[in-house]
């Protein structure tokens, strides 16, 4: 690791006031530590927001507000959120490891970088890592990268079950920037696509710290999957993951959630197919039509070819069990 | 015909005072290259540390780069905690820090103060093994032993937080440490004999 200067602000306001062009922050470590160790990640200075960020779970009349500290174990058996947002419990549970989710924290969560093996490999060209160098991993070894929304810059995926679910959810970022104003930024809009700069991960501003995440309380908690598939049963990254949430009446869909992990550089909604299934019948034949509308707009790449039928399985698959979760 | 064992004249003399001339040069690009080192590169910076380690007090002074892991290993001498990958992928490195299970090569020692941390040396009661020992070596949870010390760390936290239903639940709970010795059988056991 190159040397780093260590600084502990006690307060949010603090932390935005020792933001500077080399400095990073770190929360729980699990990804910024591994990355700085690899030196993918060289700050000159380290602002350590343990103390300056909310640790709490609060609950209004609209909306669960979860603080940016709270870490992904607490997160995920938090009796509320089992209760309003059991996908989300679900999603988390399904990603890393009791290690892992005991020291990451709900920001971090967000901000743990869009990555595949060629990023970490520092001997490899890479886009993301290092600007302009080329994408190693179009037309190298492809079979974990994304299917939509990716460019020929870069073709890595978000990692994240947690994000899935809260895209799913229509979450929303509560941000600090460093002029000290709050700002609220849909979660749809939080991670970006590649394009031609993928060394940019999300629409943070420079030196703006996530403080909470608030979920607008919803229907969603009766009808829901979290279908991850992988290559080992726990502690692997989604080959595609399936965030489905239906809000029934009778049998008819009145509302519907669609999201995946594993296809894009961002946590990636699917809105044609959900607008497909809004207010029609929750049948087989319907939902098998859902999964061929999303998985129309997907292109593979050599070795992930296997993702275009795994993803249109696992969305009927993921659909089909929201109605045995009554 | 020269061969290429024979240098001339003029090539010694050449490369001689070449040689002479660059024994000068060290003094003054030794002196930029520390100009530019304070100025482009931040220097080590050591931090005072109080922690508590197997309930005993330490002051230590960490450099900020200096993991759990580290310093667990190289400053204090308790070995029994392992590095494998170094990466966070393996779970040999495994502690708890206030009682929760963490990975110490991903923690980074500064930012520990007022943390209590338990290793594997600090589980036994004295000569009497802790519970979760004794059933690993009962039930043969362990082949090669590297994995043992962040197995049993992550063992006696599972139980702990009550993730022992059943095996699956045990294995989905436990996958976060590896043994590529596959003694996976005997670290089920090892947990619900634990757990019952």
């Amino acid at each position: 690791m190159r040397p780093f200067e260590y600084q502990k602000p006690e307060s949010k306001e603090s932390a935005i006031e020792m933001a500077g062009n080399t400095t990073m922050y770190i929360s729980g470590g699990t990804n910024q530590v591994d990355l700085m160790k690899k030196h993918i990640h060289e700050p000159d200075k380290l602002v350590d927001l343990t103390a300056a960020l909310s640790q709490e779970i609060s609950i209004a009349e609209n909306e669960i507000r979860i603080g940016a500290m709270v870490n992904n174990t607490t997160l995920a058996e938090n009796e509320n959120i089992k209760a309003e947002f059991p996908m989300l419990s679900k999603a988390i549970l399904k990603g890393a490891s009791p290690q892992i989710r005991n020291m990451a924290s709900t920001g971090g969560n967000l901000l743990q970088r869009t990555r595949c093996p060629y990023f970490y490999d520092i001997t490899m060209p890479c886009n993301k890592r290092n600007p302009g160098s080329g994408c190693g991993a179009l037309n190298g070894f492809n079979r974990m990268s994304a299917v939509i929304g990716y460019s020929n810059e870069c073709i890595a995926t978000h990692p994240s079950d947690m994000c899935i679910a809260l895209v799913a959810l229509d979450a929303k970022v509560e941000i600090l920037n460093t002029a000290g104003e709050t700002e609220m930024i849909e979660f749809k809009d939080f991670h970006r696509l590649p394009g031609e700069k993928p060394e940019i991960d999300n629409n943070l501003p420079e030196g703006a710290i996530i403080t909470a995440i608030e979920i607008p309380k919803n229907s969603f908690n009766t009808n829901f999957e979290y279908l991850k598939i992988r290559d080992r049963e726990s502690y692997a990254f989604a080959l595609v993951s399936v965030a489905a949430a239906l809000d029934m009446s009778g049998n008819t869909i009145k509302d519907i959630r669609l999201a995946s992990g594993g296809v894009a550089h961002k946590p990636w909604r699917w809105y044609k197919a959900e607008t497909f299934l809004k207010d029609k019948e929750a049948t087989e034949d319907n939902f098998k039509q859902a999964a061929e509308i999303a998985v129309a707009d997907i292109k593979t790449l050599e070795h992930n070819k296997f993702k275009a039928p795994m993803l249109k399985g696992a969305i009927q698959q993921a659909l089909q069990n929201c109605l045995s979760n009554i | 015909m020269k061969t290429n064992h024979s240098y001339s004249r003029r090539f010694f003399i050449k490369s001689s005072s070449a040689f002479a001339a660059l024994a000068f040069i060290p003094l003054s690009v030794k002196s930029f290259f520390n100009e530019v080192k304070e100025k482009y590169f931040v220097k080590k910076q050591k931090i005072p540390l109080s922690v508590s380690i197997n309930k005993k007090e330490y002051q230590l002074d960490v450099d900020t780069r200096t993991t759990l892991l580290d310093l667990l290993r190289e400053n204090i001498g308790l070995t029994g905690s392992k590095k494998g990958c170094d990466h966070g992928q393996c779970g040999a490195c495994t502690v708890h820090i206030d009682g929760e299970r963490n990975l110490s090569c991903l923690t980074l020692a500064v930012m520990l103060p007022g943390k209590e941390i338990t290793t594997i040396e600090g589980l036994a009661d004295g000569d009497k093994l802790h519970p979760m020992q004794e059933a690993f070596i009962e039930n043969d949870g362990f082949q090669c032993g590297y994995c043992t010390p962040g197995q049993i760390m992550s063992a006696v936290a599972c139980v702990k937080e009550g993730h022992t239903g059943s095996v699956e639940e045990i294995k989905e709970y436990m996958s976060g440490n590896l043994c590529r010795c596959a003694a996976y059988n005997g670290i089920t056991k090892s947990i619900q004999q634990v757990a019952t």
